[in-house]
């Protein structure tokens, strides 16, 4: 007996040490239960993050476009009601984009500001011919967005003039690498000869088969956007904000803000709901080491009866004895925890 | 009598008392003063055990008063007659005394450890000592199940005698033991009982114990049928 230690502490250690192995088998089955909490907690957060990391390879987190075009209802003379077609909208430049982009820059939230000028266009190599997205870039403003330049597999990420880094699907497709030549034409028949600098791989086949990075210039003479951007890439300190800073931007600069969140709806539903009902099975298996731990308890306090009434007999109150099942539960429950919890991580 | 050690004044009990009329015991009275040893005999099923449970406080009368020392213990909460038990009443039963779990000694300190809440080297002295008047010098550090039957009752005598208390309630302290040890045990408490003054009721199916006590106090069908002083032989 340590003479530091509490009557109720001695006993209960005494009683968990002859019920040896009733106390192991408790400890192990807390173990295995907070074992695979831990498991699954690590595994559902290891898988989230890889797949949101995934996402948003080839993605802004808040893209800044201009505001959309709205029809203007005209008041017909005949008073009949007349039927709103949604206006088609064309390509049009941020107004004041520079300003936008400088202030933007000084909000804490925000990591990275990048302007692009982008729009459809057709690549012309030999025979094959394959619709594509042209993105003027800033590439050291964009490599803060999307990590481009780490995700060069062949040749460097190099868009000066006449120059353009494409996907690996679209290489592959237009039978191209790195050092040939290709065509970009756009529907409004400019077009221009570039030298492939680079092959990227994003980790998403569709943008590795459609974008064409070329310089901002480049871009916006051949959309015919000179001196304009089409969109302002954002990347932000903390993912979970974007949709509330996006309101906020949107609010404040009266553009169309898109979060990550919104443009990737379903996806974030389906992690939302894959995390409720982790929470949910992890909630049970809690309750049922829980459940296991009092029925041992139960036990063990019938398996005592002869103790408990020894005890009373010689002056031990119930709140003595309560607290030394109690603890033989806490005890039990921390070493189970512990001795698992260990091993996992 | 003089200084009472215990009183019952119309002690009634009775189990789910109401329709299924179940009462134990019928209004006893009785006094122990200190120093006396009693004996309580009477058939199977007369009620003894009942009725020491509740001298020893571990179970509340249905009706009439109970004194130990004096103290009148109907309006005590359960926490106040924990003390006093613990306090005051030493307990001897015919089985399962010691916890196994613990040494000869440490069963003997127990009644010390439970009101002091920790262990100090004063309850193990007084524990060695008490081990050592019963003649158990040489098994201090044995657990209790590692003990013959005699001597588990004899540990169990000395750890009632642990509090240094005013009674000690033996119920059939000998019951499951041979002659010989029985004597021995009985032998014990008679000593304790002349060189401490402390009071004890034993409970008894062997009449020739009983006879050896200084007053037989029989009990039948929850009623006290005789009690009578007797000379010791
Ligand atoms: N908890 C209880 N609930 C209901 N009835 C009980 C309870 N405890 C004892 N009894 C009844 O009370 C009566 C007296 O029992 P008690 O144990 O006091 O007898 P006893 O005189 O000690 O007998 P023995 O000599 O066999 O030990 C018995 O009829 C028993 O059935
Ligand atoms: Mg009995």
């Amino acid at each position: 007996m340590k003479p530091w230690m509490p009557f109720e502490w001695i006993a209960a250690i005494r009683f968990l040490r002859e019920g040896r192995m009733q106390s192991l088998l408790i400890i192990v089955g807390v173990g295995v239960g907070v074992a695979v909490i831990v498991f699954m907690s690590a595994l559902l957060a290891g898988l989230q993050s890889n797949l949101i990391k995934r996402t948003l390879s080839s993605q802004a987190h808040i893209t800044l476009l201009p505001p959309e075009e709205v029809a203007r209802p005209q008041v017909a003379l005949d008073h009949t009601a007349l039927r709103l077609q949604k206006q088609a909208q064309r390509l049009r430049s941020i107004d004041q984009w520079q300003q936008v982009r400088d202030r933007l820059q000084k909000w804490p939230e925000i990591a990275a500001v990048s302007p692009l000028a982008s729009g459809p266009a057709f690549a012309v190599r030999g025979d094959a011919n394959k619709s594509v997205t042209l993105v003027g870039i800033e590439p050291e403003r964009y490599n803060q967005v999307i990590s481009l330049a780490e995700r060069i597999t062949r040749g460097e990420l190099r868009v000066g003039a006449g120059e353009t880094v494409i996907g690996i699907e679209l290489a592959k497709d237009l039978g191209a690498d790195v050092g040939d030549k290709l065509r970009i034409a756009t529907a409004a028949g400019a077009s221009e000869t570039l030298t492939i600098t680079g092959l990227f791989d994003l980790g998403n086949k569709g943008v590795n088969a459609r974008n064409v990075y070329v310089g901002l210039r480049t871009a916006q003479t051949l959309l015919n956007l000179v001196g304009g951007v089409s969109s302002i890439d954002l990347a932000l300190h903390d993912l979970n904000l974007a949709e509330a800073l996006a309101q906020r931007i949107a609010g404040e600069t009266g553009l169309t803000a898109d979060s990550w969140i919104k443009t990737n709806a379903q996806f974030v539903t389906a992690l939302t709901s894959q995390t409720v009902s982790s929470n949910v099975i992890r909630f049970f298996i809690g309750l049922s080491v829980a459940f296991g731990i009092a029925s041992v308890l139960v036990v063990s306090v019938i398996q005592r009866s002869k103790e408990i009434g020894i005890l009373r007999a010689m002056g031990a109150t119930q709140v003595q004895m309560r607290r030394i099942f109690l603890l033989q539960g806490g005890i039990v429950g921390f070493f189970g925890s512990i001795r698992m919890a260990r091993r996992c991580s | 009598m003089t200084d009472p050690v215990l009183q019952l004044v119309g002690i009634r009990k009775c189990y789910g008392c109401g329709e299924t009329e179940s009462e134990i015991l019928h209004g006893i009275d009785l006094h122990l003063a200190r120093g006396e040893f009693a004996a309580l005999i009477g058939p199977s099923g007369s009620g003894k055990s009942t009725l020491l449970n509740l001298i020893g406080l571990l179970d509340r009368p249905t009706g009439g008063q109970l004194f130990i020392d004096g103290q009148e213990t109907g309006q005590l909460d359960d926490t106040g007659l924990t003390r006093l038990r613990g306090q005051r009443i030493g307990f001897v039963f015919q089985h399962h005394n010691l916890i196994p779990a613990f040494t000869a000694l440490e069963n003997v300190a127990m009644p010390l450890l439970v009101a002091r809440g920790r262990p100090d080297a004063a309850m193990f002295s007084i524990a060695g000592d008490l081990l050592d008047q019963v003649g158990l010098a040489e098994r201090k550090q044995y657990l209790a199940n590692r003990l013959s039957g005699g001597q588990q009752q004899r540990v169990a005598i000395a750890r009632a005698l642990a509090m240094s208390p005013s009674l000690v309630l033996a119920d059939e302290p000998t019951g499951n033991l041979d002659t010989h040890s029985a004597d021995d045990v009985f032998a014990l408490m008679r000593e304790v009982n002349v060189r401490l003054r402390t009071t004890f009721l034993i409970v008894t199916h062997d009449p020739r114990l009983a006879q050896r006590c200084d007053r037989i106090i029989e009990l039948i069908d929850g009623e006290i049928v005789s009690d009578q002083p007797h000379a010791v032989g």
